[in-house]
């Protein structure tokens, strides 16, 4: 059902686009308005929640370390599962953004028939996730030849390791079949796996589905129904330098292309996409492990108002006395 | 503890990342528009296809004759007007293409690609002079 909703979701902004280049010639609309819209929407969404994160009190030292945290010194401690000093925790970031270390501690349970629970290392949704997320990353870098000019040389080093094989004309990317394949097998692992199966939401499939259309269009462009690449530049320029030009007699599947990715940056920031930004903020991962050695202040503690005895007994003096009861200062 | 200055740092380094396209294109200065091709019509006014054809899809074209000649050595390609033309990147495209810098590498210069194939095959013009 989650599926059902998330391709139907999905064939609707397809249609959307369809209907609204073929029948109605929305060019301006779908090619100008909705990707400035989108990008303005992806900037204030993810600065909206960054500053209501800003806002937030930073918890207390959450220690959930894979390691000795630092003690005696003749004691041997993990400098990055459980480091104590920032060098540590910038260590221990860096491996975790980059290379989703995380992930790669990622287990499995199972029963087999005639056997207890049974558990196990899972590495491949790890290395799913890697290939995938850095097959996007290089693509969307490679996409900078549309933005810029002269374009930088980041930007043809990319593509030559990218079509290291040579393979055809245009030149096959290697990017393009690792995240179309990574992205398979993530969605498939949601699907296969009956306990997976009941965990997924439609905002689990829908940007899996979303992301794959993205990149399939891309592809189709690319190899198959081919387009007009400089006449794509031109637009694009004119997008960045603030002149827009209507791209004339450009295929449809370019504006699916783009409506798609404007859906993508206008849901990011509503959806479990925020990661992105998120995974920076993680407590467990981004604080260091020095609650022994450094105090902490509650920051929520309210100034907690008290009476000492002296002032109770300022206040009281006279009646106590009256009472013969003992006094500290007569 | 509040960690507000940090992800404040974070904020304007997010910003400027996201951002980067638009103050790139102005650092990089005015932007131009599509570079001028020169086309040089003196050995025909058509392309070997029509010119929408050609514009998106030359690099398909080029591959097939390259698999026709390399693999079935059939060397000769029949165009819509019935002449029957050489399949040869040198010796076809470029000998009405002639001014590779301001054509081929003009478009390819804007576009970002760097065709590989000149690693090999050689330019009407240095063929001519040699
Ligand atoms: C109107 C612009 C334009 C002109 C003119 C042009 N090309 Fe291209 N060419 C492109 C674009 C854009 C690509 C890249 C397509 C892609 O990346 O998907 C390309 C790709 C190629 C490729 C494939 C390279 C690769 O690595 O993928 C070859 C080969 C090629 N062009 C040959 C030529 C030759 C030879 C000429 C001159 C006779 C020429 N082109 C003129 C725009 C142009
Ligand atoms: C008979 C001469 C001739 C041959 C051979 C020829 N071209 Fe062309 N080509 C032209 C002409 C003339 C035009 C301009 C057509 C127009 O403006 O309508 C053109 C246009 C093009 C364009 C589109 C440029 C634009 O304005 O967008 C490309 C790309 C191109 N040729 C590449 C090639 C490639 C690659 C080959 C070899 C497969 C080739 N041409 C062979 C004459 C030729
Ligand atoms: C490693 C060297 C090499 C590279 C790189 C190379 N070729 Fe070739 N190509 C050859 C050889 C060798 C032949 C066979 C020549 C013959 O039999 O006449 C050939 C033949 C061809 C032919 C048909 C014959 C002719 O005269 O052109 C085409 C078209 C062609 N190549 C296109 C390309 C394109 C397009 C690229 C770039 C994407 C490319 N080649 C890159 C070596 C190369």
């Amino acid at each position: 059902m989650n599926i059902l909703i998330s391709a139907a979701a999905l064939l609707i902004l397809i249609l959307l686009v369809i209907v609204g280049i073929e029948a109605a010639g929305l060019e301006y609309f779908f090619g100008v308005f909705i990707p400035y819209m989108a990008v303005v929407i992806f900037l204030s969404g993810i600065i909206f929640k960054l500053i209501g994160w800003a806002r937030s009190p930073v918890p207390f030292r959450i220690p959930t370390i894979a390691g000795q945290q630092k003690s005696l010194g003749w004691i041997k401690s993990s400098k990055l599962d459980s480091p104590a000093t920032i060098l540590g925790v910038v260590g221990r970031m860096v491996l975790e953004v980059l290379l989703f270390r995380s992930l790669f501690r990622n287990t499995k349970y199972e029963t087999k028939p005639g056997q207890k629970l049974v558990y196990g290392s899972a590495k491949f949704l790890w290395i799913a996730a890697l290939i995938f997320h850095w097959s996007f990353l290089i693509i969307i870098l490679r996409h900078l030849r549309y933005i810029s000019e002269p374009i930088p040389s980041l930007v043809p080093l990319l593509q030559n390791l990218d079509g290291f094989f040579q393979v055809g004309v245009p030149e096959l990317f290697i990017t393009n079949i690792l995240i179309v394949v990574s992205l398979a097998f993530l969605f498939m692992r949601r699907t296969a796996d009956p306990k997976n199966r009941y965990l997924s939401l439609t905002a689990d499939y829908f940007p899996l589905l979303l992301i794959l259309a993205i990149a399939i269009t891309g592809i189709m462009m690319r190899y198959f129904t081919k387009v007009d690449i400089a006449g794509i530049k031109t637009f694009a320029m004119g997008l960045v330098s603030f002149k827009p030009v209507v791209p004339e007699s450009i295929n449809v599947i370019f504006y699916i292309h783009l409506f798609l990715v404007s859906s993508l940056l206008v849901y990011f920031s509503f959806s479990k996409l925020l990661h992105m930004v998120g995974v920076f903020l993680s407590p467990t991962r981004n604080l260091s492990n020095n609650n022994r050695s450094v105090r902490h202040v509650n920051p929520w503690d309210k100034p907690v108002r008290i009476h000492t005895y002296e002032e109770y007994e300022d206040e009281f003096r006279d009646k106590m006395k009256a009472a013969g009861l003992p006094l500290e200062k007569e | 503890m509040y960690d507000s200055g940090k992800i404040l740092a974070g904020i304007i380094i997010f910003i400027l990342l996201i951002t980067f396209p638009f103050w790139l294109n102005s650092i990089q200065g005015e932007y131009k528009g599509e570079p001028e091709l020169v086309i040089d019509r003196s050995n025909g006014a058509q392309c070997v296809k029509s010119t929408d054809y050609m514009r998106n899809s030359h690099m398909t074209l080029l591959n097939e004759w390259r698999d026709e000649v390399v693999r079935n050595d059939n060397r000769f390609y029949t165009i819509s007007s019935g002449e029957r033309i050489e399949m040869s990147l040198s010796n076809t495209c470029m000998s009405c293409h002639a001014n590779k810098e301001e054509f081929c590498d003009r478009c390819h210069d804007y576009s970002g690609v760097k065709p590989y194939c000149w690693d090999c095959h050689i330019e009407q013009k240095k063929l001519e002079t040699n």
